[in-house]
């Protein structure tokens, strides 16, 4: 997905001249081909993401859309207060980065466990959240943020994600991506759209209607589109790579229609202290496709739970 | 044309009315750096208060955003405000808030915690480095700011990148919020510091306008070098009973304090 990132990221920096790349020293083997073509609009700013962060404000009071970027907490948590400050409250076009999204640097232990940011950034005025499940939306949402310079966060996973589907432009609402049952709407945020679609795959196979797969790669701020898609379901199963609190689960809620069912599997809250690569670490949360067929079951067997 | 001289007294008069009408805290800081604001406001920043964005004006970032009403007071006193506005200062609906607002006509940047100035002015003067502009980021932080790692991040990044139309003015009142910078954390050797880090760095005597003017005269300091210059100040300067008292960090004059004060700076109005 960074991959997908940067090259397409190259492409709108041919024709769009106010675009620059900000790295808070990390992106080894993906950001240097950006850099060669584009020494005038590409910087290190080193390990300083406060530093980073600022100056992309400074930078992009002056015209440019600054894309920063780093790993894990690194660009959002570490340089919260600049994210809020200095580039929300003046409304400057910096888009934040961060590669790792949720447990993608699973066995790097809970510093790099990226599973609140969504919730933290989620409640800065103005702020926009994208969250691409693969590496054609990583790339809708490139050119997206590229034609729409404004506060946002690009949340993407890490390397070698599956192409999951054919994706269009970035679309605002959620995207329906294998359709299934009509009353019952299992939605991912991210790469764990990858678990959805096997889920629904794993119940066609055992006999029962799947569930209608939804990709939700913009995440905030609601949409009317999001209303509009999920109250034709009686159903909406969320699953998401981030803690339960303030997540995609949690805003489902709050916007839907209450006659609407939303649950979900999110992470909880304590900090994993097991090792374990993104695979064990999601099982151990449940988000499994196990984990989903469960929650499927219990959800259609009672749709009145909240 | 406003003298240096009569802006400092202006500002003066006016920060300590708006302070005492709003209650409001931090006049300390403001008096210290009165006169830097004076010069800066009246023969050094190429500003336009009819056209607040000319692409060339100079920038200035207040990072003490703290002490904002003695910017206020400049900008209404060099046109970009009304200054019957200033009566408004920290009052319910007022713009003018108590920590600077970049809604203000004049203001870059707001700020309000300490230690975002200096990155954010980076950021400008690497853009206009980038663009051979020749407009210059002046940016005016506190003493106690200095204990902020977010600046001690820019501070190392500003030569890196030879941004020798950045100005850092550190108003060294030597007081922070709960006691003496000495007490609190020493931040000398200051100027061997800032040398260490590779800036061209110039100490002058924050309150001699002449001394003042003659080290903007000669921005860069040091061709391809981030300049700093660091104004010796006294805080609370100017109010015989607020000088280099703690207290005046928090307190608002009340009218028969502030009638005192404006006394003091009348009799020494030009």
């Amino acid at each position: 997905m960074r991959t997908a990132f940067i090259e397409e990221l190259i492409v709108q920096a041919r024709h769009n001249p106010r675009l620059f790349l900000v790295v808070g020293d990390l992106g080894y083997s993906v950001i240097e081909p950006f850099a060669a073509e584009f020494p005038d609009r590409y910087l290190n700013a080193g390990v300083a993401e406060q530093n980073m962060t600022g100056l992309a404000a400074g930078l992009a009071s002056e015209g440019y859309h600054v894309f920063t970027y780093s790993i894990a907490n690194f660009p959002t948590l570490r340089c919260l207060e600049q994210i809020r400050n200095d580039v929300c409250y003046h409304d400057l076009p910096v888009t934040v980065v961060a590669v790792g999204a949720g447990l993608a640097y699973g066995n790097l232990g809970y510093s790099h466990h990226a599973v609140q940011d969504i919730a933290i950034l989620r409640t800065l005025p103005g702020m926009h959240i994208l969250s691409p499940a693969d590496p054609g939306e990583a790339r809708a949402a490139v050119q997206w943020l590229s034609a729409n310079p404004r506060p946002s966060y690009l949340r993407l996973g890490k390397a070698g994600e599956k192409q999951l589907y054919a994706a269009g432009p970035l679309s605002q609402d959620p995207i329906v991506v294998r359709h299934g049952n009509p009353d019952v709407a299992l939605v991912a945020t991210g790469s764990v759209l990858e678990i959805a679609l096997e889920t629904a795959t794993q119940e066609a196979i055992e006999g029962r209607t799947p569930p209608t797969v939804i990709s939700m790669p913009w995440v905030h701020p609601p949409t009317v589109g999001m209303t509009k898609v999920f109250e034709k379901f009686k159903t909406v199963i969320c699953v998401e790579e981030q803690i339960r609190e303030g997540g995609i689960r949690e805003m489902l809620t709050s916007i839907l229609p209450r006659t609407i069912d939303v649950n979900g599997l999110s992470l909880r809250s304590e900090a994993a202290v097991t090792v374990g690569s993104q695979k064990f670490l999601r099982n151990m949360a449940g988000l499994s496709v196990k984990g989903v067929q469960e929650l499927l079951a219990e959800s259609i067997s009672n749709p009145l739970r909240t | 044309m406003i003298t240096s001289t009569e802006l400092a007294s202006s500002i003066r008069w006016h920060a300590l009315k708006m302070v005492s009408a709003a209650n409001a805290s931090h006049i300390g800081g403001v008096l210290s750096m009165a006169d830097t604001l004076a010069v800066l406001y009246a023969d050094v920043l190429d500003v336009f208060p009819n056209q607040i964005n000319h692409p060339n004006r100079d920038r200035f970032i207040l990072s003490k955003g703290h002490c904002c009403a003695g910017v206020y007071a400049a900008l209404a006193l060099r046109g970009f405000i009304p200054i019957d506005e200033l009566e408004s200062y920290g009052k319910d609906g007022s713009r003018l808030m108590a920590h600077i607002s970049h809604k203000v006509p004049g203001v870059e940047f707001s700020t309000g915690s300490l230690g975002h100035g200096l990155p954010f002015a980076v950021g400008k003067a690497l853009a206009g480095k980038k663009r051979n502009e020749s407009w210059r980021t002046f940016v005016l932080i506190s003493d106690g700011e200095l204990n902020e790692g977010s600046n001690w991040e820019a501070v190392l990044f500003a030569p890196q990148h030879q941004l020798d139309n950045l100005v850092l003015i550190i108003d060294y009142n030597k007081i922070q919020s709960l006691g003496s910078v000495k007490d609190v954390l020493e931040l000398e050797p200051l100027r061997a510091k800032f040398e260490a880090f590779r800036w061209a760095v110039h100490e002058v005597d924050g309150h001699n306008h002449n001394s003042l003017r003659d080290a903007f005269d000669n921005i860069p300091f040091t061709k391809n070098k981030p300049s700093c210059l660091i104004t010796h100040t006294t805080k609370g300067k100017g109010v015989d009973y607020m000088e280099n008292e703690l207290a005046w960090h928090y307190r608002a004059p009340n009218s028969e304090l502030l009638a005192r004060a404006l006394s003091q700076i009348e009799a020494k109005k030009p």
